[in-house]
């Protein structure tokens, strides 16, 4: 059974018992019915501030975390805990901080052959080592570099190290998690055009989960902005970014920095008050409702659905 | 670079625009040095190397490498044994008795005039007519085996309860943890006395005519207490340092790549605590000598006539007035062991701990 699109995520949710008494436990909603899909070789961006659920819906996917409900498909075929390990070769991972993500005691050459022994994928020590090779030059590190210990390596080195263990399978998918938020301006451009490059080379397909709107913007094809645990808003990223419908999507791409400081006078700053409720404890209705400008009645009674707007975005809100 | 420099807008005066052309293009050799990193070390190379810097650590390791050298190859040159009397070409040598270091009997002296060789006694003799150097250095023997022997079984112990615990967390490690904290709050000299004393009646029968009959029931009394009471701190050691392991992007990365957990213990979990634990160990050995030794004082140690440093120590007060020497040498055999492994171990802790990398 195949699909138009490579990985399909359907009413995703990730709830977290959090002990709140001796004896009672409370779900903390990290995830809460998230659905988007991604076709081959393509860039969806996921944005949305610091514990809105971005890194969770990621890690469930990738089954780090058992999904509380929903369904994940890859290539039409629905993803279970048992044909998950089949599944780790098209779908990879590469991690936000490359410090944590890389074993101290492990040489390179070690860490980028991991995917391979687990998966059993070379027939001999030397067909090892040649692909061990072959993933080191494709994200540009030296032959000789492959004895080393990751903490040899500055920190834009250590994320081409983890790149190349993400793309040792050869995934079709891969979940950049925060993959350049760590990373300072100038290497996180390498590292971005790197991640386009072997889109075009490899033909991969990326969740790229970022709160940086920009990077988000130049690299995604599409753009799915998060607030607590749910998706406000997706559509294409020039309209998503130029366009933007959801209020919350509004104030977010209010607070980008405008390098030009002669547009950036005449920029309105929408700024939101208030804080974000707490997972634990979320609003009635629409989550966005207690810092929206436009929250009305009805808002916090219903929970709005997404529906298609004009310019061919999703928006989940009342107000058009 | 040409082009470049040609295509840059005019530069403002007050601007602080780069001006490339006053830039120099880096030479292949200076390439080259930007490419140089430092030299690729292992961990434990690098570890070995700083604990080389340490002089206090080395001086304890080439101390108790001798202290080794001796206790293995002494019995093998020094003509004496242990558990019988002094003999002189044959002859038990009863005037041999209370001797002070150097000092030769009167039948030492005749055969010697005869032209024979006898041995100094280098520590003396004790009021048994038994060499006090070959004593010592078996006193050592026991004491050593018993703090390594101990430390083993407090790793092996510890090492499988803490990961247990550790590894699967939940449910298990609360309940794992909580039987530690019981037998933490034991008193351990209590339960040492009380065991050693129970162990002696019943194992005293059940060990005869076997090799551990040797050593006697209270060594093999106070493995066992070691065994059941001391393992709880390494658990505990080896219980948080995989809490702290197992929650790093790596073993999640792990996860991700499809490993599974036996994979995921081996090659991720043990290498990154295995330093500390072994670090831990070196601690714990003279801490097992420390123990042995006092229980060996008290009178609880090992069997007559196989002696330790504790009970040369205890039998030595008798005659303190008269022969303060025979105090003394194992004494300060005890402090020098004590002392050489501590040092090793807070080497060990500051050449193998990256936290307190400089």
């Amino acid at each position: 059974m195949s699909s138009e699109y490579l990985v399909e995520v359907k009413d995703l949710k990730q709830y977290f018992p959090i002990k709140t008494g001796f004896f009672k436990t409370t779900p903390l909603k990290a995830v809460d019915g998230v659905s988007f899909d991604i076709k081959p070789g393509e860039t969806l961006g996921l944005v949305g501030e610091s514990g809105c659920g971005k890194t969770t819906v990621g890690r469930s996917i990738l089954r780090l975390y058992e999904p509380t409900g929903g369904s994940v498909k890859y290539m039409g075929e629905e993803i279970t805990a048992s044909n998950m390990q089949e599944h780790r070769k098209h779908m990879q991972m590469v991690f936000q901080d490359p410090y944590s993500s890389l074993n101290p005691r492990m040489t390179v050459e070690d860490i980028i052959g991991e995917p391979l022994d687990v998966h059993k994928l070379y027939s001999s020590k030397q067909e090892r080592r040649e692909k061990i090779l072959g993933l080191m030059e494709l994200v540009g590190l030296n032959a000789e570099h492959a004895t080393r210990y990751a903490h040899e390596f500055s920190g834009g080195q250590r994320q081409r190290i983890g790149i190349a263990r993400a793309l040792a399978v050869d995934p079709k998918f891969i979940v950049c998690d925060e993959a350049v938020s760590a990373l300072d301006v100038s290497i996180q451009a390498q590292v971005i055009n790197m991640f386009e490059d072997l889109q075009e080379k490899l033909g991969v397909a990326y969740l790229f989960i970022a709160h940086d709107l920009l990077v988000v913007k130049h690299i995604s094809n599409r753009i799915a902005v998060m607030y607590l645990g749910r998706v406000v808003e997706i559509g294409e990223a020039d309209e998503v970014y130029n366009n933007p419908q959801h209020p919350y999507t509004q104030s977010l791409l209010s607070a980008v920095p405008i390098p030009d400081p002669i547009i950036a006078k005449k920029s309105q700053r929408i700024v939101l008050t208030g804080d974000v409720p707490s997972p634990m404890n979320m609003p009635s209705g629409c989550a966005f409702r207690t810092r929206c400008r436009f929250a009305t009645e009805q808002c916090a009674q219903e929970c709005p659905s997404l529906t298609e707007r004009k310019n061919g975005s999703q928006v989940a809100c009342f107000h058009q | 670079m040409e082009k470049a420099v040609q295509q840059m807008p005019k530069k403002n005066l007050l601007s602080s625009q780069i001006d490339l052309s006053k830039f120099e293009k880096a030479t292949e050799e200076e390439k080259r040095q930007q490419d140089v990193m430092s030299e690729s070390t292992t961990f434990f190379k690098d570890g070995m190397k700083r604990l080389m810097k340490n002089p206090l650590a080395v001086g304890s390791m080439i101390f108790l490498i001798l202290v080794i050298l001796v206790i293995i190859f002494a019995p093998m040159i020094v003509p004496y044994d242990y558990a019988s009397i002094n003999t002189v070409n044959g002859v038990r040598d009863k005037g041999a008795k209370n001797m002070k270091p150097f000092e030769y009997s009167e039948m030492e002296l005749e055969y010697m005039a005869q032209g024979g060789t006898v041995f100094p006694h280098i520590m003396g003799t004790d009021e048994q007519c038994r060499d006090y150097f070959m004593r010592v250095v078996y006193g050592t023997r026991v004491s050593l085996s018993v703090g390594l022997v101990a430390s083993v079984m407090v790793l092996i112990i510890g090492l499988l309860y803490g990961s247990i615990s550790g590894y699967f967390g939940g449910k298990v490690d609360l309940v794992m943890m909580r039987i530690v904290d019981i037998i933490y709050s034991l008193p351990d000299l209590l339960m040492v006395i009380l065991l050693s004393v129970v162990l002696q009646a019943t194992l005293g029968t059940a060990l005869e005519g076997t090799i551990l009959a040797r050593l006697g029931s209270n060594l093999i009394a106070l493995f066992v207490v070691y065994a059941l009471l001391y393992w709880v701190g390494m658990a505990r050691l080896v219980r948080g340092q995989i809490l702290t392991i197992k929650n790093n992007d790596y073993v999640l990365a792990a996860k991700a790549t499809g490993a599974k957990s036996g994979r995921i213990i081996k090659k991720h979990i043990i290498p990154n605590c295995i330093s500390v634990i072994f670090i831990s160990t070196a601690l714990q050995v003279p801490s097992a000598i420390f123990t042995e030794s006092y229980l060996s004082f008290l009178g609880l140690g090992v069997a007559n006539p196989m002696p330790s440093l504790g009970s040369l120590a205890n039998y030595a007060r008798g005659g303190l007035n008269s022969y303060p020497y025979k105090l003394l040498f194992p004494a300060v055999v005890i402090i020098l062991i004590v002392l050489s492994f501590n040092l090793l171990g807070d080497g060990l802790r500051d050449a193998f701990d990256p936290k307190l990398k400089k």
